[in-house]
């Protein structure tokens, strides 16, 4: 009795934050109910049994799919407004083809049985006395492994070509030149002077003032460091 | 068997999956030019689908429903990676989200 009014009121919370995911003006509120929504269908997998699935949806999707939209619908700078224009347009043709097929599904829904050998019929049956989690273990790193394998594969591919199509070069980015660094020598960087004890480095003549800003070079990070080279600058000699 | 969807009645289950697939094809109509509601829309029709797989391996106490939907998710998870990329790309160099423009492949 308990399940079936916890049921019905996830089931209700889900189906109106699906509703306001397709339907409401702001599509951060549409990300956030979203989330809700998968809230809810996690505790419809934990009213059916299925514990570690629910918990992958709460984290796989919460905290990685959803955040990644969150991210994407703040990171593009959108006039959403103008996305928003035909929306009545539309709305009557996609009722139509909503309706159409919800009936065809209910019409599905009244009129199936399941097949008479349908237990017989089971790749993996569910062991008794074990819990969800192990039992999912056990089938997936045996019968499915090479599934299990593939599907890192699809997400090894899903990263390589998310990273392919977003990267691009900045021409503000400081980068690291192994070559320059490694053709570097001592002397073209670093002088060493011999110095009077008791002088001050004004009355030697080898005191640099902070170069003026408009002097510095204009492109920064190129590792050009010869102005520190020249420790007898011209300018400090007053 | 298990206690899970037989407690609830699979008929049940099928029927708020049903009602979610409609809302996120309805979901796919409504919201033709943004393209990141359609990709919100394909997620809400795959948890659809995932939910009839567990109500199902449920009721029939076959732990193949439950691996599939695991599969399931992680093809849509690597699915949402790709398309928001997409996304992303096309508004770098178009500087506009409308799949109605989205015509440069016509020829």
């Amino acid at each position: 009795m308990i399940a079936q009014i916890a049921f019905w009121v996830f089931s209700i919370i889900l189906l109106v934050s699906a509703a306001m995911v397709v339907t409401s003006r702001n599509p951060v509120h549409s990300v956030l109910f979203l989330i809700l929504a998968f809230f809810n269908a996690a505790a419809l997998f934990l009213i059916a049994g299925a514990e570690f699935l629910a918990m992958i949806l709460v984290i796989v999707y919460v905290g990685a799919v959803a955040v990644l939209f969150l991210f994407v619908v703040m990171m593009l700078d959108v006039d959403f407004s103008a996305l928003r224009e035909g929306f009545q347009r539309y709305a009557p043709v996609g009722a139509t083809v909503g309706a159409i097929l919800f009936f065809e599904l209910l019409s599905v829904l009244f009129g199936w049985q399941f097949a008479t050998d349908a237990p017989a019929l089971r790749l993996s049956q569910m062991p008794a006395q074990v819990e969800n989690t192990r039992a999912l273990g056990n089938v997936i790193y045996t019968q499915y492994i090479f599934l299990f394998q593939l599907s890192g594969l699809i997400l090894l591919v899903a990263m390589m070509g998310a990273i392919v199509l977003t990267h691009r070069e900045r021409h503000t980015a400081r980068r690291q030149n192994i070559t320059r660094q490694q053709e570097r020598r001592v002397v073209d960087t670093l002088e060493v002077l011999n110095l009077r004890t008791g002088a001050g480095v004004q009355e030697l003549g080898i005191y640099r003032r902070k170069p003026e800003p408009a002097l510095l070079p204009a492109a920064h990070g190129h590792d050009d460091h010869d102005d520190e080279a020249h420790a007898h600058h011209p300018e400090g000699e007053h | 068997m298990p206690q899970g969807a037989l407690a609830i009645g699979l008929g049940n289950y099928l029927f708020v999956s049903a009602c979610l697939l409609v809302l996120g094809v309805f979901g796919i109509f409504l919201n033709r030019k943004n393209v990141i509601v359609i990709l919100m829309s394909i997620e809400l029709i795959l948890l659809a689908v995932n939910l009839n797989l567990v109500a199902f391996s449920s009721a029939l106490g076959d732990l193949a429903g439950q691996v599939l939907a695991m599969f399931v998710l992680t093809v849509a998870a690597a699915e949402a990676a790709i398309g928001l990329a997409i996304v992303v790309v096309y508004f770098r160099n178009r500087g506009s989200i409308e799949v109605e423009d989205v015509t440069l492949m016509k020829g």
